[in-house]
């Protein structure tokens, strides 16, 4: 068996056992890459400083990830290499320090294959705002691999890496890998640090894993999940082994079906198979229950008022003065900045400045933002409500599958990809996407479990539970012959 | 309803620089999601207190004590332009004013 195509925690028991040398894993890797990485795109940039001569297991064994290879997506700080936000305003830009996921990583003794594509500023649902390119989705070469982390979930699903850290602020890390067909991870407001993250809209932003299965999202929440000093919204307190909870067992979950979210627009093939999932867990022993929540438009609609108002906010600081873009030849101090910005942003990040312009300038902020505010409690209200009574909330990750590169032109329309994914931002809870089948294009179908505040456990176990019960048989997609 | 009349003024208070074809864009775009966000006012929520963190969050404060700082000259590699360890910027104000 190829070694790229193996999981992060196979490759890691491999590498004690002394079955592999991480040599051969990094040489299937840069094999894959080279074959498949001109058509998917998934990287804005790759790690070059990585010496296959230089890497030796004896320098790792002691370490949680023996040296093995882990891909980050282009909006956390990497000293020393390029952070570009997919953005032409951040293009040259080299942070002088390393965010805490990454230095974690390191510590951990992983090693950081590259950068991944994304949309600019993490700002969309297809990685086609990206300033550079889009990404491909390897299931399917027209289809866009979802965003705003569409070059992790790509990378990932492509065997270029076999986990990869992305970022979720309304679906960021769930929309991408239900439609790459791997296993992506939001957690809980509070429980991974986002020093060094590049702020989009900071009271939802959260930094989680991406894998090809359930063990390695396990793997990697045990070294990054915890409290920061350097993130004040982190929370001090003290987390499980997660790989304790990678047990097929759903026996006396009680699980939350959302009448509201099932009535809404949502493909048959995608309601078909995440139905086909939820008996499944109950024919484990869970218990299954419909309930009301509320509607997850009024969450989409809160969301692009908070997110955008904090995007206007967090997005000043580009000005062309301490780092990134500066436009020449303006006149004078004022003209530079407008000029910088006009050039260095690109056209979804405009529009939402300007959203979130709009709903905090005079005037407005009750009618919008702090209607939204309220909005927020309703939602999160509705969320502790329902768990004091199941332990899981489960809902299609996406209403359908990945749509084709161009095909969503009306920002509304692409905004409505999200869904699903966005109320769990807005109540700040965890939430986990599993793949549960194909579509009759051959395209991954994601399932949703949503969790209680720092639960991260529970949903590791039955979204682990549902991978063995549904025992898909997820191939790689042929991609060498299309190149 | 926002005209590009009103555009261009949250353009300015955003210090962006739209194009006339932006500005017309913009105009369309906005309102129709301000049309969408504007469902909220089909949820009652006079008594409601409203959320800006869904975790309790406090201040959390450090000693006032010295520690290092990042390496000045890593930080201005970054700069477009300085000077003497500064950030420099073009002139505040034109040449006639």
């Amino acid at each position: 068996m190829k070694l790229y195509t193996r999981t992060l925690s196979d490759l890691k028991e491999m590498l004690v056992e002394e079955r592999v040398k991480l040599d051969d894993i990094y040489e299937s890797i840069s094999y894959r890459v080279k074959n498949v990485e001109p058509l998917v795109k998934a990287y804005v940039n790759q790690n070059e400083e990585i010496d296959l001569d230089e890497l030796d297991e004896k320098d790792y064994e002691d370490t949680y990830l023996k040296g093995l290879p882990i891909a980050i997506k282009d909006n956390m700080s990497t000293e020393n290499l390029k952070t570009t936000c997919s953005s032409k305003m951040l293009e040259d830009y080299v942070p002088p320090y390393n965010a805490t996921v990454v230095n974690k990583i390191k510590e951990a003794g992983g090693i950081i294959t590259g950068k991944t594509n994304m949309d600019e500023f993490a700002m969309g649902s297809s990685t086609e705002n990206s300033a550079f390119n889009p990404t491909v989705n390897p299931w399917g070469k027209n289809r866009v691999p979802g965003g705003s982390s569409g070059g992790s979930a790509a990378a990932v699903a492509a065997g270029m890496a076999p986990v990869a850290l992305g970022s979720d602020t309304g679906g960021s890390i769930r929309q991408p890998a239900s439609f790459c067909g791997v296993v992506g991870l939001k957690p809980t407001y509070g429980a991974v640090s986002r020093y060094g993250l590049v702020a989009f809209a900071s009271s939802l932003d959260q930094i989680g894993p991406l894998a090809r299965n359930v063990d390695d999202i396990a793997l990697m929440m045990n070294v990054i999940a915890g409290n920061d000093e350097k993130d004040s919204t982190c929370v001090d307190r003290t987390y499980p082994d997660f790989t304790e909870y990678l047990k097929n067992d759903v026996e006396g979950y009680k699980i939350g079906i959302p009448n509201q979210y099932f009535e809404m627009d949502i493909d048959d093939e995608v309601k078909e198979s995440v139905m086909n999932a939820v008996k499944q867990l109950e024919k484990a022993g869970a218990k299954v229950e419909k309930v009301d929540v509320t509607g997850a438009e009024y969450a989409l609609a809160a969301y692009y008022i908070i997110a955008t108002a904090e995007a206007s906010s967090n997005l000043a600081r580009y000005d062309g003065v301490r780092y990134g873009l500066r436009a020449e030849d303006a006149n004078n101090l004022n003209d530079m900045f407008t000029e910088t910005r006009q050039q260095g942003f690109g056209e979804e990040v405009k529009r939402r400045i300007m959203l979130g312009t709009y709903v905090l300038s005079a005037g407005y902020y009750d009618d919008y933002y702090l209607k939204a505010q309220k909005v927020r409690t309703l939602i999160k209200n509705d969320f502790d409500e329902l768990f004091e009574e199941y332990d899981l909330i489960v809902s299609p990750t996406t209403p359908t599958t990945a749509f084709e590169i161009g095909e969503k032109r009306d920002p509304l329309e692409m905004y409505a990809a999200d869904i699903f994914t966005v109320p769990v931002n807005i109540a700040g809870i965890p939430a986990i996407s599993v793949p549960c089948g194909f579509d009759n294009k051959g395209l991954p179908i994601g399932i949703q479990l949503m969790g209680p505040h720092f639960k991260e456990e529970k949903l590791i176990q039955a979204a682990y539970s549902l991978e063995k019960i549904l025992d898909l048989d997820i191939d790689y997609p042929d991609l060498e012959m299309e190149v | 309803m926002i005209n590009e009349e009103e555009v261009k003024k949250i353009a300015d208070l955003a210090s962006l620089k739209l194009s006339e074809e932006e500005t017309k864009t913009f105009a369309k775009q906005l309102s129709d999601i301000v049309d969408y966000v504007e469902k909220l006012d089909e949820l009652d929520t006079d008594d409601i207190v409203p959320t800006a963190y869904t975790i309790p969050v406090k201040n959390v404060l450090r000693k006032d004590e010295v520690e290092e700082s990042l390496d000045i000259e890593k930080v201005l590699k970054n700069a477009p332009e300085e000077l003497d360890n500064q950030f420099r910027v073009p002139k505040i104000m034109d040449e006639d004013n």
